[in-house]
């Protein structure tokens, strides 16, 4: 009886545990059924990043049959990955849907990742699919970056050559600029004046390459004033451009002997901030009446500003700049312009040095070959020859 | 030594900028961009440099009681008072700095900007006179491109805009390409210069 009673116990216990399974397991189907209801992507491949320093990888996939261009149609892509050191799989990074490669940076070099991949669309996810280990790999050189180390490399061999051939004693041909040789007048004409020369080195830093242009520059008119003992002012906007203009207006007056000419005072920090330094520069303009104004680096809105004043407070105006919208303004506002290259080579042609000279001769044969390059590009594309292979070789990247 | 130091470092800085362009090696890049945070805290410093220079150009005068000494005086109060109320107060909104700043330097330096449109207007009288050939190409071109781009051009002649259009994609772009590729090479020329060496004036020094 007792024993009877036991295995209807068990039976009846059997039965619940054969119960629960069905309905969890029924569970469980419902659940997977209501997951899978989004078709996954496919064909994930994880490769090194090409031309980086070796923290990244690039995953490219196929997308999920359901991301079509239809609005909402899925959310996106969960990213997991894992590693030969911690394999278990940890959400990355969520990308939009229409979404097909994705780059994993800041990794570990050396190390092999492991990713996986699934579409979403809110609570729903697609099954996971998995991709082979791979490895960051550094890469030494940005092989896209080739043809500007070619055309760097020509340049460098052509202005060192020229400037070897000048070294040499060679006689090399610069055309004259109408600007500079106005330099010169222009400060006689301050010197009998009795008038102040008022030099702006631009509105830029000294990260600026036409603010150190300017400078240099700055040099070859600072020696000229110190020799007529012409009175010169350089306001500037930035502290930096204040100690080098310092330096060179110095360095220019010990250079010509006349050391006690110069005063600190000459380059002046009048402003930190724009409109307030074209306010300064005017104001030095309309009281101190300089005799020529000389413009010569980087400039933005205030250039028609600081020329059309000059213009009417009666100076002799001489302007340099590689910007070309404002080049325009200073056409018509000043006597002389120095256009683009021209700002650039004018510390060469004044020092009149043949290693100087040299460089520009260099940077014009490269000036040829471009503008070869250039017709034939023309060529190529008008005949339609090569399918845009002679354009994209010149592509920055 | 107190010349070539300067060409070392900038031959050194020069040439490690170009390698960080070709080679992607975290270590390079890493200094590349280090070099460019020194050179915003040196600029930070010099500030105090800009300083003394102001100050010192400005209290002569006041001093002296020379020309305009009262406005050299302004000038220094108010250098002052933006200095000391944001080294207090600090620059948010609500304090003295920044009430100052709205108030004061902003239309200060939009009125400075506004005087461009009557430069504008006498540059343009002065460029646009038909003295010589090239100026009346200058002043037709000018005129069909103010005209085109406003609604009476187009109310005046529908085609006026495409006109306009052609001018600046072909033969002012033309103009400007070849403009950008001369200074692009000269500043590539000017760079090779500074990083070599050879030119040396803008350190005070050939």
């Amino acid at each position: 009886m007792f024993r009877t009673l036991r295995l209807k116990y068990l039976a009846t216990l059997l039965t619940l545990l054969c119960v629960f399974a069905a309905t969890a397991q029924a569970a469980e189907s419902e659940q997977d059924t209501l997951a899978i209801t989004i078709a996954p992507p496919a064909d994930l491949q994880v490769n090194d990043t090409p031309d980086d320093g070796g923290g990244s990888l690039t995953l490219t996939w196929k997308l999920s049959p359901d991301d079509t261009e239809k609005l909402g149609d899925i959310d996106g892509y969960e990213i997991f990955r894992a590693s030969r050191r911690d394999t278990s799989l940890k959400l990355i990074s969520m990308v939009g849907d229409n979404t097909t490669s994705f780059t994993d940076a800041g990794l570990e070099r050396g190390q092999e990742y492991s990713y996986a991949l699934r579409a979403k669309r809110g609570d729903s996810n697609s099954l996971l699919i998995y991709s082979d280990f791979a490895q960051p790999k550094i890469n030494w050189f940005r092989s896209y970056r080739l043809n500007m180390l070619v055309l760097l490399l020509v340049f460098s061999a052509s202005v060192l050559l020229y400037i070897r051939s000048a070294k040499g004693g060679k006689s090399l041909f610069i055309r004259k600029l109408a600007g500079l040789e106005a330099v010169e007048e222009a400060v006689g004409r301050a010197t009998e004046m009795g008038k102040p020369v008022l030099f702006i080195p631009g509105i830029s830093d000294l990260d600026e390459i036409q603010t150190l242009a300017g400078l240099s520059i700055l040099g070859r008119v600072a020696r000229i004033t110190a020799q007529y003992e012409t009175p010169l002012v350089v306001p500037v906007l930035y502290p930096m451009a204040l100690a080098a203009a310092g330096e060179v207006v110095k360095g220019a007056y010990l250079d010509s002997g006349k050391s006690d000419s110069f005063k600190p005072d000459m380059v002046r920090y009048v402003a930190g901030e724009q409109f307030a330094y074209v306010a300064a520069v005017n104001g030095i303009m309309l009281r101190e009446k300089p005799a020529a104004n000389i413009y010569m680096g980087a400039f933005y809105a205030e250039s028609l500003l600081l020329a059309e004043t000059g213009f009417a407070a009666g100076a002799i105006q001489i302007a340099g700049t590689a910007m070309p919208e404002q080049l325009p303004f200073f056409i018509a506002a000043c006597d002389y312009t120095l256009m683009g290259e021209e700002l650039y080579a004018a510390s060469a042609c004044l020092s009149k040095e043949p290693l100087m000279l040299g460089s520009l001769k260099g940077q014009d044969l490269v000036k040829i070959a471009l503008v070869g390059c250039i017709l034939l590009g023309v060529i190529f594309e008008l005949l339609q020859f090569g399918d845009g292979f002679f354009a994209r070789l010149f592509l920055e990247r | 030594m107190k010349t070539q130091l300067p060409i070392a470092i900038a031959f050194l800085s020069g040439f490690i900028m170009v390698i960080a362009f070709f080679i992607p090696e975290q270590h390079l890049e890493d200094f590349s961009q280090n070099l460019l945070t020194f050179v915003t805290i040196v600029g930070g410093f010099t500030l105090l440099l800009g300083i003394v220079s102001i100050m010192r150009a400005n209290i002569q005068v006041v001093v002296k009681r020379g020309k305009e000494w009262g406005f050299k005086l302004l000038l220094i109060l108010m250098l002052l008072t933006m200095s000391i109320s944001s080294f207090i107060w600090g620059t948010r909104e609500g304090t003295v700095y920044h009430w100052m700043f709205q108030n004061m330097q902003a239309p200060m330096m939009s009125t400075m900007f506004s005087l461009l449109a009557f430069f504008i207007a006498s540059a343009a009288y002065r460029a646009f006179r038909a003295r010589t050939k090239e100026a009346t190409i200058l002043l037709v071109t000018s005129v069909i491109v103010m005209l085109g781009r406003i609604p009476l051009g187009q109310f005046l002649w529908d085609k006026l805009p495409i006109y306009t259009d052609w001018i600046m994609a072909y033969p002012n772009l033309a103009v400007q390409r070849g403009i950008i590729i001369g200074a692009a090479l000269g500043a590539a020329s000017m760079s090779l210069r500074i990083i070599l060496g050879i030119e040396r004036t803008y350190m005070g020094k050939g």
